[in-house]
């Protein structure tokens, strides 16, 4: 076990495990979100996010590790203002929407008025006497959802939240999380989902065959792109760009060149060149391939999306 | 706590299956405790038992408890068996650990659902029971004579101790099997099959096996509801133990039930 102290983070984790048997499905898994953020927990299914979320949460008991949320350890006050949507809304088939979350409040110990603010929250008012068996699944993950903000919580815990939802409901998904984080909330939120994460997480980390294999900020994953650059004829602007920003930071691909310069740079250079004669047709920020950086750090699993 | 044992109580008053089960008990009680034998009564054919003096008010309470040590115990049974299983059918086990309650708060919170529909059940047989006696008495020109309330008390305490043991089979065996069908289908082959074939053919043949009827759950409930007036002739029912004996035995497995499920709903993960 490594010597990381536990402190007073919304999450985290020292050494987390579990195993079946002989299989490992979360490995020593270090893990810690800050207050405030959202944190995207990403991997490709069956990396072990659903399996630590539970962990997390106490459904699964690890087998070895500690876990402590917003600073307590497990007990009977663990989950006080923690909200939680792990695997997929599951509800009462027979009760109403309404119905359903008077029950989880009974079981949380909130106020029953709670359930028409978060039936609000979530836009849900209009269908709440409805049987939750009549809902589409974007409305029960709408439900799940306010399942998870009863307790008006300051630690979100979701798992794949926009499975289910049209892309107006993502939009509205992604508007409500910032709002949250805003709020104060730290979210923790799973997805399999690299787009999904990208854009509302201020952070990833990125787990595969259960071991978390890099943790990073979505600016730190978008540095390290290019100036891409075509230009005519091919060896004048070779030799004027070796000038200005060197000929280490210049590469050719025999179609154009990719600069390592920053790309506030991009005008200057314009200028340079076709005031050398170089006629210049196309120039543009090429940020890095997200996509192909998680398929190496999840080592090619095919499920990221 | 309260306010999970309310949850559970609002799950369980909203389900319709809860109350079909109890319509169902209710019909059979009625069916064969006076519909077929009064019509058998009023044909001719032999009632079986003490005849019609089991139909009239003073033995309602033996013919009200008649079906607890099979059928409407199996109905016990699947009603605990929903209960606790309908949580792994909907995945709603997470639903509601993830929200505060301790697994102990809501395992227990389960146990009281069951013991207040079970009581609910119990009470409602005696009604009907009831109602039912005063019939029969008025179309026979029986007096309205009634049993005593400590006997009607006693019958209902019995009545609920027994439901509340099967029942908490059910709980028991819906957790250990993390579902409802399996469940069900093995509670009722124990309840309707083995320990028929137990009673009425190993038994007389070998003595071990009679001897060991004494300890069994349903045995011990047929020889409680006999003691409490049921007829000898119910199908389960059978004097082989005394009803103290008989209490302390079904007491016994309820609470082992009781112990073991709370165990293994501690223990095991929520998949």
């Amino acid at each position: 076990m490594k010597s990381t102290e536990l402190t007073g983070n919304p999450v985290e984790t020292v050494a987390l495990t579990k195993r079946y048997g002989e299989t490992t499905a979360v490995h020593e898994l270090n893990l810690t979100v800050l207050p405030g953020e959202i944190y995207g927990f990403l991997g490709p299914n069956g990396a072990g996010k659903t399996t630590t979320l539970r962990m997390l949460l106490g459904l699964v008991r690890p087998t070895s590790g500690e876990v402590r949320l917003l600073g307590r350890e497990p007990g009977p006050a663990f989950l006080d203002r923690v909200g939680a949507l792990i695997e997929g809304p599951a509800f009462y088939p027979y009760l109403s929407g309404r119905g359903n979350l008077r029950v989880l409040a009974g079981h949380a110990g909130v106020e029953v008025s709670r359930v028409d603010e978060v039936l609000d929250t979530v836009g849900l008012t209009e269908r709440a006497k409805d049987r939750y068996a009549t809902y589409s699944l974007g409305m029960k993950q709408r439900l799940g959802l306010a399942a998870a903000l009863l307790k008006k919580p300051r630690l979100l815990i979701l798992d794949e939240p926009a499975n289910g939802l049209d892309p107006a409901g993502i939009a509205d998904m992604r508007v409500t999380l910032r709002k949250l984080a805003a709020e104060g909330c730290t979210v923790l939120l799973s997805s399999h989902l690299l787009a999904e994460v990208e854009q509302v997480c201020d952070r990833i980390g990125v787990i595969t065959r259960g071991r978390l294999v890099a943790e990073t900020t979505v600016a730190d994953l978008r540095d390290g792109g290019s100036l891409h650059l075509v230009a005519q004829p091919v060896e004048r602007a070779r030799a004027h760009l070796a000038q200005l920003v060197g000929a280490e930071a210049t590469h050719f691909d025999g179609a154009g060149f990719d600069l390592d310069v920053e790309p506030d740079q991009a005008a200057r250079i314009n200028a340079e060149l076709v005031g050398a004669g170089v006629s210049v047709s196309e120039l543009a920020w090429r940020g890095p391939d997200l996509e192909h950086t998680f398929f190496e750090l999840t080592g090619g699993d095919s499920d990221v999306d | 706590m309260w306010t999970d044992v309310r949850a559970e109580l609002v799950k369980q008053a909203r389900r319709p299956a809860d109350w079909l089960l109890l319509a169902v008990a209710l019909v059979l009680s009625l069916t064969f405790g006076y519909v077929v034998p009064y019509a058998g009564y009023v044909s001719g054919s032999p009632v079986g038992g003490r005849g019609i003096v089991t139909m009239l008010p003073r033995e309602f309470v033996g013919t009200a408890l008649g079906g607890l040590p099979i059928f409407i115990g199996a109905l016990g049974l699947i009603f605990g068996v929903l209960v606790a299983g309908g949580e792994y059918g909907w995945g709603t086990w997470k639903s509601v650990l993830s929200q505060r309650p301790s697994r102990v708060q809501v395992y227990s919170a389960k146990l009281a659902a069951v013991a207040t529909g079970v009581l609910i059940l119990v009470v409602a047989l005696f009604v009907v029971a009831a109602v039912a006696s005063t019939v029969v008495a008025g179309l026979v020109g029986a007096p309205l004579t009634w049993p005593g309330a400590l006997d009607v008390l006693r019958g209902l305490a019995a009545g609920w101790l027994i439901g509340m043991m099967w029942g908490s089979l059910g709980v028991v065996l819906a957790i250990a099997l993390r579902g409802t069908a399996l469940p069900i289908g093995l509670g009722l082959v124990w309840m309707l099959a083995v320990q028929n074939l137990l009673a009425s053919v190993a038994a007389p043949l070998l003595t071990w096996v009679a001897e060991l009827q004494k300890g069994l759950p349903g045995p011990n409930a047929g020889a409680l509801v006999a003691a409490l007036g049921t007829s000898p002739g119910t199908p389960g029912v059978d004097p082989i133990v005394g009803s103290g004996q008989a209490v302390l035995v079904v007491a016994v497995y309820l609470v082992a039930f009781c112990a073991t499920g709370g165990l293994l709903f501690h223990r095991r993960d929520i998949a």
